[in-house]
């Protein structure tokens, strides 16, 4: 069994670019000169699993993604 | 599957042993070839039940193709994953839209050796049961493909019918969740995010579906005849078999040449009569990929391998050298525009972020807005880079990945020229553009010519390209 690992991701054809995202996720999201989000592509750190999931259900438009990915 | 019909299969077919393939014995006029011409050279396609379904899966993995369309991707692997889904039968798509304006050689497939592709179409419905497969081609082409098929339903020699779906004309038509969008009913064909949910997973229908460039399906064609083996025989040991080239060289129009991987770039010029010396600088790719200093790249053998090195990629075999008199940089811009026009408008980093590029690119070009005086300098090419890198991976497609790629490219390619732009100014022929941003003319023909001595030369594809 490979380990499994949380990424963030965001669907670019979704989002707003309002940024709720990044307010939310800090440690992990920043906005570009647009606004829009700009998502660290390493493994989530466990500790932020919960916080990321708050970008989650935070974002209007259901574009935030945390997936499970095999390593 | 029964291959009753009324065309024999002509015993005794030599496979090709030259490096001429998928052109070989294209006549002389331009005309299509006729599906009994098509099948006195090639025979029919051996029935699968011989080999059982899987059985070609396998001679396909060892043939080592890979994908024609840009991607690089090994096709064997593209053909498993379709295959291990479960959810309903698969669709296959032969992709032909080729939105890529430089290229050529897919509609010269499909125009002068149609009944390849349909035969390779065949071969991966076959083996990965499906139940659905559709041509999907520019407009140009519908016409006299429904004739093509027409003539295969009378030979009933297909298992499965064959539909055809027009394209859309726009560049980012062929990406392969755009196809699927389109052949749901989507609006304009417009590529979706499918990190989470890949489309050989849930394509079109729902259905496991297989996207594949018409001419790694021609490919097929040929590997499901002659073996794995005949297809390793030309070409390198990581890229083997043949590639299509879309060549344009100075003005004169794309010409559509099939060369053995591992050949170079030299190797074409002369086979179509044209001097290296007036090769400044070839992108190489298409308008997403790499431009490099001609005498950089001439001698590089045209295999992924040897590419990727030194920073490019094969991508869709198109070959771009425009007239030493032009300024490279101009060339630049106006590809930048026309990507950041051909973007869907979707995803924010590529609606905003192309634009901004292409405008930099310009400013660059023709020192609009930066020029020697103004926020330029180094500032001008930093800020090109910073565009380049927040673009970079941040769209549904890779359309943003194109661009910045292409661009970048550019800026480290043409090193003196940049600093020319910057310090001096814009040098004649791009002010000679006088700061507009001119989109290349699309190519209105293809011909099709090789190496001698099996050139079938005049393989021509006339007619009004969009
Ligand atoms: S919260 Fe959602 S819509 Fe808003 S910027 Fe973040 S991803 Fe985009
Ligand atoms: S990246 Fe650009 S071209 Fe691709 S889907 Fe998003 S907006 Fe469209």
């Amino acid at each position: 069994m490979s380990r499994a690992e949380l990424r963030v991701m965001v669907d670019p054809t979704s989002c707003d670019g309002y940024g709720t995202c990044a307010e939310l996720l800090p440690e992990w999201i920043e906005t570009d000169e647009w606004g829009f989000p700009v998502i660290r592509r390493e493994a989530l750190p466990a500790h932020l699993a919960d916080h990321a999931d708050r970008a989650v259900h935070a974002c209007p438009r259901m574009a935030i993604r945390v997936v499970r990915v095999r390593s | 599957m029964s291959r009753a019909g009324t065309v024999d299969r002509p015993a005794g077919l030599a496979p090709p042993t030259g490096a001429v393939r998928l052109l070989a014995g294209l006549g002389e006029r331009g005309e299509a070839t006729a599906l009994a011409d098509h099948v006195a050279r090639w025979g029919l396609v051996p029935d699968p039940g011989r080999r059982g379904r899987g059985g070609f899966l396998d001679e396909l993995h060892r043939s080592g193709l890979r994908g024609h369309g840009g991607a690089w991707f090994p096709a064997a692997v593209k053909w498993e994953a379709v295959a291990a889904r479960r959810l309903g039968r698969p669709v296959v798509v032969a992709n032909g839209s080729e939105g890529e304006p430089a290229s050529g050689k897919d509609r010269l497939l499909l125009r002068r050796a149609p009944h390849l592709v349909v035969d390779g179409l065949m071969v991966a419905a076959e083996t990965l049961g499906a139940s659905r497969a559709v041509l999907y081609v520019p407009a140009s082409e519908a016409r006299h493909l429904s004739e093509v098929l027409r003539e295969r339903r009378r030979a009933g020699i297909d298992p499965l019918d064959v539909e055809i779906a027009v394209a859309p004309e726009r560049f980012i038509a062929g990406e392969e969740s755009a196809v699927v969008a389109h052949l749901d009913g989507g609006e304009g064909a417009l590529p979706a995010f499918t990190a989470v949910t890949p489309v050989y997973r849930k394509g079109v229908d729902g259905r496991p579906t297989l996207v594949q460039n018409v001419e790694t399906l021609a490919h097929a064609a040929l590997i499901a005849r002659f073996g794995a083996a005949w297809f390793r025989s030309v070409g390198t040991e990581e890229s083997p078999g043949t590639a299509l080239l879309t060549v344009t060289i100075g003005a004169s129009g794309p010409r559509v040449i099939e060369v053995p991987f591992g050949a170079t770039l030299r190797s074409v010029w002369s086979a179509l009569g044209e001097s290296p010396a007036e090769a400044p600088a070839i992108l190489l790719g298409g308008y997403g990929g790499t431009w490099m200093a001609g005498a950089r790249v001439l001698d590089v053998p045209l295999a992924e391998e040897h590419l990727r090195p030194l920073g490019a990629t094969f991508g869709a075999g198109v070959v771009l050298a425009p007239p030493p008199t032009m300024c490279p940089l101009a060339e630049v811009a106006a590809i930048a525009a026309y990507l950041a026009r051909e973007g869907a408008g979707q995803c924010g980093p590529c609606a905003y972020g192309l634009p901004a590029l292409a405008d930099a690119a310009a400013s660059l070009a023709f020192g609009t807005r930066g020029g020697a005086g103004g926020p330029a300098g180094g500032g001008l090419q930093a800020r090109i880079f910073q565009l380049c890198e927040s673009v970079e991976g941040r769209g549904a497609c890779h359309h943003p990945d194109g661009a910045a790629r292409m661009v970048r490219s550019a800026l480290l390619a043409f090193g003196d020229h940049v600093d020319h732009h910057l310090h001096i100014g814009p040098c004649p022929s791009a002010a000679a553009r006088g700061g507009r941003s001119v989109p290349r003319p699309s190519p209105v023909r293809v011909q099709g010519a090789a190496p001698r001595p099996q050139a079938p030369r005049g393989a021509r594809l006339s007619g009004a390209r969009r």
